[in-house]
């Protein structure tokens, strides 16, 4: 039953899981770090994202407009959201901003599902990555392996912007201490509307270039906001790298234990998350003090 | 167009709170281009919260704060910061998980004027030396240092210094002093909190003590020396 073959597709499963869960945990741990809000719509971002580009795809054909179009959408969704919605709640009580963020996560759902049914959607995987590929010890799906490529090249994008540019600089900062750079002459309001827009995008992105692997529901983005929860917390919160480090250790943690009974892949996720609360409660690459 | 000696900073009617509690009471100060003005007083004077409401960072309920005359109270602290008001906050609040540098740069992204690095290196040499260092690896007399160097990156037309001497080396604080110094003799406008009252003396030409949030006495700092029953009184020497 356990073979060689069978696990190293387990571990590169986990890999594409993986990656793909630290792209939407990085989204979701820089706008909890800047903004203090923990936003419970981000599984409906990652929805959206996938929606947005099955409607670009209808009109263009082309999956790669498809992505970049769904990531523009998320970005302006995001922002708007902020601006309208989510800035009223930055100085009330933490359960109003989950309260708040849960009921938009309801709504855009619900919106969805009045949009285009709850029936599934799918979006086909672009013509050069479909198919199989021989890795010469197993087979694999073209695009899954393509998409370990895209995951990676989209966070190697959020590290480039958040460690090699001014705005990557004052977000950094403003995880740290918001109140400091707004005396330090930063317009802290503006930079809270680019990272919640940067978030929702990071989700938005990887709900479209996953939406080839699954198929569109309106409740698809449920469950992985729940998983992309226990990847911040053992990543540690406000933290990129522990994002990266907290999603491929929950994804292969969620392949492996599938290898051997998928009914305790959930169970292995959420015992993991309760290890690394009890020894480091401020996540394996967080700061401490931020708990 | 600047001169030494016109008035640079005219506070009047300040009034703040947190939440229901009246903390400042119809403060009012000023301070002259290129001068060195200590406020002092006991803990709990209000001397930081005025610094603080200066910057913006409490908003005043009424008074005006008016720098070369334009009224800044009630506004936000980045647009503060922008008309050239600085605050170097008592705590500090270097960016831990910045370096020296980056600390720094972040200080000028928005400046509308700002010193060049080496410039900001060459008044302290010592966080040349650190300046890929992350800011929680730094002492406490770096840290202070780096929170003046990145008020001064934006080339600010007063700074706010709330108790820049505190909890460090008296080594350290000898060598801050003469960096404080320096930058009154090059011209820099200072408003400075200091519970060492010898070192605020040393630094300042005039003083406002602060108790319970009202001004009970102003004056130059020659004056005060010579006023035991102030001294006494307010500041409990």
């Amino acid at each position: 039953m356990l073979n060689w073959a069978n696990l190293v597709s387990q571990l590169f499963n986990g890999l594409a899981t993986g990656a793909l869960l630290a792209l939407i945990a990085s989204g979701l741990t820089i706008i909890y770090g800047t903004l203090g809000v923990l936003n419970l719509a981000h599984g409906a971002m990652f929805m959206l994202g996938g929606y947005a580009g099955w409607v670009v795809y209808q009109w263009t054909g082309s999956f790669a407009l498809a992505v970049l179009g769904a990531s523009a959408f998320l970005v302006i969704v995001g922002a708007i959201l902020e601006l309208v919605v989510i800035r009223r709640f930055y100085g009330r009580p933490g359960e109003d901003q989950i309260l708040v963020t849960f009921g938009l996560g309801i709504v855009i759902v619900e919106l969805v599902r009045r949009a285009f049914g709850s029936l599934s959607l799918t979006l086909p995987a672009p013509a050069w990555a479909s198919g199989i590929t021989s890795l010469g010890f197993m087979l694999y799906p073209t695009y899954r392996i393509a998409l370990i490529g895209i995951v990676a090249a989209a966070l190697l994008a959020l590290y480039f912007v958040l460690y090699r540019t001014k705005l990557g600089l004052i977000v950094r900062a403003g995880i740290e201490d918001a109140g400091m750079v707004d005396i330090l002459g930063v317009d802290v309001g503006k930079v809270f509307m680019v990272v919640f827009g940067i978030g929702a995008m990071a989700a938005g992105f990887a709900g479209a270039v996953n939406a080839p692997v699954v198929s569109l529901t309106p409740d698809g983005g449920d469950a992985i906001l729940i998983e992309t929860f226990v990847v911040v917390v053992i990543g540690g919160v406000g933290s990129f790298f522990g994002a990266v480090l907290g999603g491929l250790i929950a994804g292969e943690i969620l392949s492996l234990t599938s290898m051997v009974d998928p009914a305790y892949s959930q169970f292995a996720l959420f015992a993991a998350m309760t290890l690394v609360l009890v020894f480091r409660p401020q996540g394996l690459l967080g700061a401490a003090g931020r708990e | 167009m600047a001169k030494p000696g016109e008035t640079l900073l005219a506070v009047e009617g300040l009034n703040s709170y947190y939440g229901d509690s009246h903390i400042l009471f119809d403060v009012a100060m000023t301070v002259a281009r290129g001068e060195v003005v200590a406020l002092l007083g006991r803990n709990g004077a209000g001397k930081s919260t005025t610094m603080k409401s200066l910057m913006g960072a409490v908003r005043p309920r009424s008074g005006s704060v008016k720098l070369e005359g334009e009224d800044l109270a009630g506004r936000k602290p980045h647009r503060i910061a922008a008309a050239g008001i600085q605050l170097v906050p008592e705590e500090r609040r270097v960016f831990g998980s910045l370096n020296v540098e980056e600390n720094i740069v972040l200080a000028g992204v928005s400046a509308p004027a700002r010193w060049p690095l080496d410039r900001v290196y060459a008044m302290f040499p010592r966080l040349k030396e650190r300046r890929l260092s992350r800011g929680t690896d730094l002492s406490g007399g770096e840290q202070q240092m780096l929170a003046i160097a990145r008020a001064l990156a934006r080339d600010p037309k007063i700074v706010l210094l709330d108790e820049p001497f505190e909890g460090l080396a008296p080594i350290i604080v000898h060598e801050l002093v003469r960096t404080v110094h320096e930058l009154a003799a090059a011209g820099q406008t200072i408003v400075v909190v200091e519970q060492n009252l010898a070192a605020a003396l040393g630094l300042a030409s005039r003083a406002y003590v602060l108790n319970n949030g009202h001004v009970v006495y102003e004056g130059t700092t020659a004056e005060l020396r010579a006023t035991p029953d102030v001294l006494h009184r307010y500041l409990g020497v």
